[in-house]
């Protein structure tokens, strides 16, 4: 039964007709999907401490509680209207924003939010083992936390496709349910959805990296000209916050516990004969889950993009802080390309067109300054001269100019010997991955007990202590 | 721009009637084109003013004269005949004007084919002088021509060497596909600005006969009595009189007795509704006869006669004036079982003459619909009257939406007229040409135990989509939407390649070929640029070509 009381909502869904009836044929099929492929041996006799949205104001968007997770009131929000709210950029700058899809674009639209909305099951699906291997209770909920609000996510993605998309949004909606991570004949749309995140290391990676590139879409879809789209995506990061929190602290503690161990070992050490994990490995998943994350932007030059920005369906992110005309009609933009030859080469090409390195420019930014963060207040603060970096945006690309070529993480092209010789220099090798699982394969289960390789957080969630029993198990 | 008239108004044709022979003459003013301060319709040359009271005397003499059996098209004017459309016209007139100026006079001219074919009505081509272009290609729509033998009067295509165009209205088509000549002599015949006369006509099959000129009425008297006694008409009249159809316009509105349009320039669409007989006050029987005697008593107010003069007259009016109107949006209102009964009458009447005619004003008007380069939809909703012949044109329509209604009854229904009564111009039905790939569906749906819902229709693929009312008017609203948005030109190049399905015919190369090759030569600079052949006739001298084949 669909009922406002158990779906929390601000679209009016006890008056909508139109949402309730596809509802009620998705939700069952939606808790269906959950089961299956949520975490597993966790669905009916734990109960998690997590927030759950109930409204969109301050007091409604962080309410705590236990709750067992197929119970979890996932809901529907939007960000309050802004009062005349005109189009940003683009062709239809100026206009009043559409609250309707219009018909030209409806396509387009609905590719954008089919292809957002099919990410967010998919993170659920790859993470669905991390339960088995937690390092505490803590990050177990912070994992939950972070797979219930990605299920949030498609709610919010699949409320705009029954709401604006008719039948075809409905069909789309239902195969949001059916495509499957990783799975060969229903694999999820993007690649970087595929590959199990099967180490904790990875999902932290993950949530720093991957889910920024959420952010930095989600940025971008909430200048939309369509309202609806860019309400529910400034909703939405307001959790994609949270999941970058987990990523970024989370990394923070495993640097943290590295440099305790490498300070008790006298910095001399081998900290994986402590049981934790050394710096030149966390490195090396930053550089592979950054440089996954920089191909979901695109590639350099798309047409795509150019449609997106032209149409007012897809802005930049934060559209407002850029310094000129927010049409981009004549502007260009200098890009690195390569030629046949293999050299780099500067080429200018038109602006719209290079929105997508536009974005990716942001992120890139965004991403430097987590990193610095970590630099600064761990690396730094313990005394240490390594440093984590972000590799250069040519290596390890499967999108773009970059593609099927080489290059190290300072962006020296190199040829496919040597770079298969040395490519587990700087991306996790199989040894590296046994290693990760070798010590997280015991989990940590008593509240306030962290594994050996990361340090516990500075504060507990919702000011309860480190040591709440964020997890509880019900006998 | 309106396209009715009445005899009463014809500036350029006079009619005339002996017995069961009519001479429609051509004699046009030439000071009496429609923009008169841009050029003089000279030898004859024509207009689309011209044009319209051609199609009116067509259209007259098939319901006001039962007793006309066979046409004499001749000329008023001393030596020429017809030098074909007016250049000048065509030099001064935007690219969308003259692509729709053929397509009317196509139109008209297949319409005395189909005369032939249907009707009972056989032409002869009295060419009595120059005959020309456009001229040529009015005498090549006719049964046979006679063409006088006096030393200059010839029949010609001078369009490539004269004009870098080409005959714009099937003169191509016919010369090779019905007069059946001779490749390269129709070749050489193409390329000759003094056409051809005399025994080379003949020899050549560009005439049937050639008489000299003291020979030539007798003969022209003689022939015109064989081709009438071939008839099936009635020896004599009446015949019913096509009264003004006086169509009140407000604004963006167009409201008839049974069709009303309007149009929202916002969206560039207009909504075109038909309605069913028996919403009126009108004695039933004038209404919806039953019997032949009956339709010859109501005349001009019988249902199937009115309601199908309004939409041909709303289609002409939106092709010409409302260029920007892209989407044609149907409707059929009204008591489908009003139009089944029609249906059933006209049936039963049809070896009867008038009825005859009836049912070919109704096809040649869905063939205009196939014909008219703008997007149709239909949308079937309850209340719809979409059967028998009106479902014939939601079969017309690129897309067919029809509500799936969980409340309200909405079905649609077929008849035997959706069996054969309107073929296109491919000559299969609209069915047959929807279910190419797979025929057996044509006789499932015309067998088919009484109405179709939304489901049925779906299911026997008779509609595209058939939303449910919680999604219909966002669907439908997108769908419109959409389509507005898209290239007019690729639309009008999709639509007409995919309409037409199936087996070409005369009638489908003429129009396919003036859409593919005509308008596309009427674009380029060689015809139309500044020192293109059609701009520099009569001006400027030899033109000069960009001599790149393309």
């Amino acid at each position: 039964m669909i009922s406002a009381e158990k779906i929390p909502n601000n679209v009016d869904l006890a008056g909508n007709k139109k949402l309730q009836r596809a509802l009620e044929h998705w939700q069952p099929a939606y808790l269906d999907w959950w089961r299956d492929m949520g975490p597993p041996g966790f669905q009916d006799s734990h109960q998690v401490y997590l927030r759950t949205a109930t409204s969109v104001d301050a007091a409604g968007w962080a309410h705590f509680d236990y709750v067992r997770l197929p119970e979890y009131r996932w809901g529907i929000f939007l960000a309050e209207p802004t009062p005349d709210r005109r189009i940003g950029f683009g062709d239809f700058k100026g206009q009043p924003v559409w609250q309707e899809v219009p018909g030209e674009f409806r396509n387009q639209l609905r590719r954008l939010i089919v292809i957002q909305g099919d990410t967010e099951p998919a993170s659920v699906e790859q993470q669905r083992s991390l339960g088995a291997h937690c390092p505490s209770l803590y990050d177990l909920r912070n994992l939950f936390q972070v797979n219930v609000e990605e299920g949030r996510h498609l709610w919010a993605m699949v409320y705009l496709l029954h709401s604006h998309f008719g039948r075809d949004g409905r069909e789309e909606a239902e195969a949001l349910l059916e495509r499957r991570s990783g799975n060969d004949d229903t694999p999820r749309m993007l690649e970087a959805f595929n590959e199990p995140i099967d180490t904790w290391l990875d999902f932290f990676a993950f949530t720093m990296f991957t889910d920024r590139d959420g952010k930095s879409q989600l940025l971008s879809l909430s200048e939309s000209s369509l309202d609806p789209l860019a309400r529910t995506t400034k909703f939405m990061l307001t959790e994609e916050a949270h999941h970058m929190f987990v990523g970024e602290s989370g990394i923070a503690r495993i640097l943290e516990r590295t440099c305790q161990l490498l300070r008790e070992s006298g910095f001399s050490g081998d900290v994986r004969k402590h049981g934790g994990i050394d710096l030149p490995l966390i490195q090396k998943f930053v550089n592979f889950w950054f440089s996954q994350s920089l191909d979901l932007h695109g590639s350099e030059v798309s047409s795509n993009a150019a449609a997106y920005f032209s149409n007012g369906l897809k802005g930049r992110a934060e559209e407002d802080k850029f310094d000129d005309d927010h049409i981009l009609a004549g502007n260009m933009y200098v890009l690195d390309l390569m030629d046949d030859s293999g050299l780099i080469i500067r080429e200018e090409v038109p602006m719209r067109n290079a929105l997508n390195e536009v974005l990716r420019d942001w992120y890139v930014g965004d991403c430097q300054a987590g990193v610095d963060r970590w630099n600064k207040r761990v690396l730094e603060a313990h005394g240490m001269s390594e440093r984590i970096t972000l590799p250069s945006r040519r290596f390890n690309r499967k999108v773009g100019v970059y593609a099927d070529k080489h290059f190290d993480p300072f962006g020296n092209h190199l040829s496919t010997e040597d770079w298969e010789r040395r490519k587990y220099e700087w991306l996790p090798s199989p040894d590296d991955k046994r290693y990760l699982h070798s010590i997280q394969a015991t989990p940590v289960y008593q509240p306030g007990q962290f594994a050996n390789y990361i340090a516990p957080p500075q504060r507990g969630i919702n000011r309860q202590p480190i040591d709440f029993e964020y997890v509880r198990t019900e006998q | 721009m309106t396209f009715e008239t009445s005899p009463d108004q014809y500036k350029h044709w006079k009619l005339t009637v002996d017995g069961n022979v009519a001479t429609l003459a051509m004699d046009v003013r030439e000071d009496a084109g429609l923009r008169p301060n841009d050029y003089k319709l000279k030898l004859n040359s024509y207009d689309l003013g011209v044009d319209i009271e051609l199609a009116d005397v067509l259209q007259r003499l098939r319901f006001e004269h039962p007793e006309v059996h066979s046409v004499v098209l001749t000329s008023l004017k001393p030596r020429i005949f017809c030098a074909g459309a007016n250049i000048f016209m065509l030099g001064t007139s935007s690219h969308a004007f003259k692509v729709n100026f053929c397509k009317f006079t196509n139109e008209t001219r297949l319409g005395m084919e189909d005369m032939s074919a249907h009707s009972g009505i056989k032409f002869m081509a009295a060419v009595n002088g120059i005959c020309a272009g456009g001229g040529y290609e009015l005498a090549l729509a006719c049964d046979e021509i006679l063409l006088v033998d006096d030393g200059s009067a010839s029949v010609g295509l001078p369009e490539t060497p004269l004009l870098g165009v080409l005959p714009g209205t099937g003169g191509l088509t016919r010369v090779v596909d019905k007069r059946k000549v001779r490749r390269d002599l129709a070749d050489d015949f193409s390329t000759l600005v003094e056409g051809v006369r005399g025994k080379r006509a003949v020899d050549g099959r560009f005439v049937d006969a050639v008489y000299p000129t003291s020979k030539f009425q007798d003969a022209v008297a003689r022939r015109a009595l064989e081709l009438a006694a071939m008839s099936d008409r009635p020896k004599s009249g009446p015949g019913i009189t096509l009264g003004p159809l006086s169509p009140a316009i407000a604004g963006d509105t167009i409201a008839y007795k049974y069709v009303t349009g309007s149009i929202d320039r916002l969206k560039r669409t207009c909504e075109l509704t038909i309605s069913a007989p028996g919403g009126s006050e009108d004695p039933p029987l004038r209404e919806m006869p039953t019997t032949a005697a009956q339709f010859l008593a109501a005349g001009d107010q019988s249902w199937a006669v009115r309601a199908f003069r309004e939409l041909d007259d709303a289609l002409l009016r939106l092709r010409l004036n409302e260029p920007e109107i892209g989407t044609i949006i149907l409707r059929a209102t009204g008591d489908p079982a009003a139009v089944l009964a029609v249906d059933a009458s006209l049936d039963a009447n049809k070896a009867d003459w008038l009825v005859r005619e009836i049912i070919s004003g109704i096809r040649r008007t869905l063939k205009r619909v196939d014909l008219t380069s703008r997007s149709f939809f239909a949308l079937i909703e309850p209340g719809n009257a979409f059967a028998g012949t009106l479902f014939e044109l939601a079969l017309a329509a690129d897309r067919v939406y029809m509500i799936d209604h969980p409340d309200e009854a909405n079905t649609v229904q077929l008849s035997v007229m959706n069996g054969g009564a309107y073929p296109m111009s491919n000559d299969l039905t609209r069915l047959q040409v929807r279910f190419l790939g797979e025929p057996d569906s044509v006789g499932k749906a015309l067998t088919h135990d009484g109405p179709f819902d939304a489901s049925a229709a779906l299911a026997a693929g008779l509609v595209f989509s058939a939303p449910d009312d919680i999604d219909w008017d966002d669907e439908v609203r997108m769908a419109i939407e959409a389509r507005a948005a898209f290239s007019p030109d690729a639309l009008t190049g999709m639509e007409a390649n995919l309409r037409f399905a199936g087996p070409e015919t005369m009638e489908t190369k003429i129009f396919g070929r003036l859409t593919a090759w005509q308008n596309w030569i009427f674009q380029r600079p060689n015809a139309v640029g500044e020192r293109g052949a059609l701009m520099t006739y009569g001006r400027e001298g030899r033109p000069t070509f960009d001599f790149k084949r393309t």
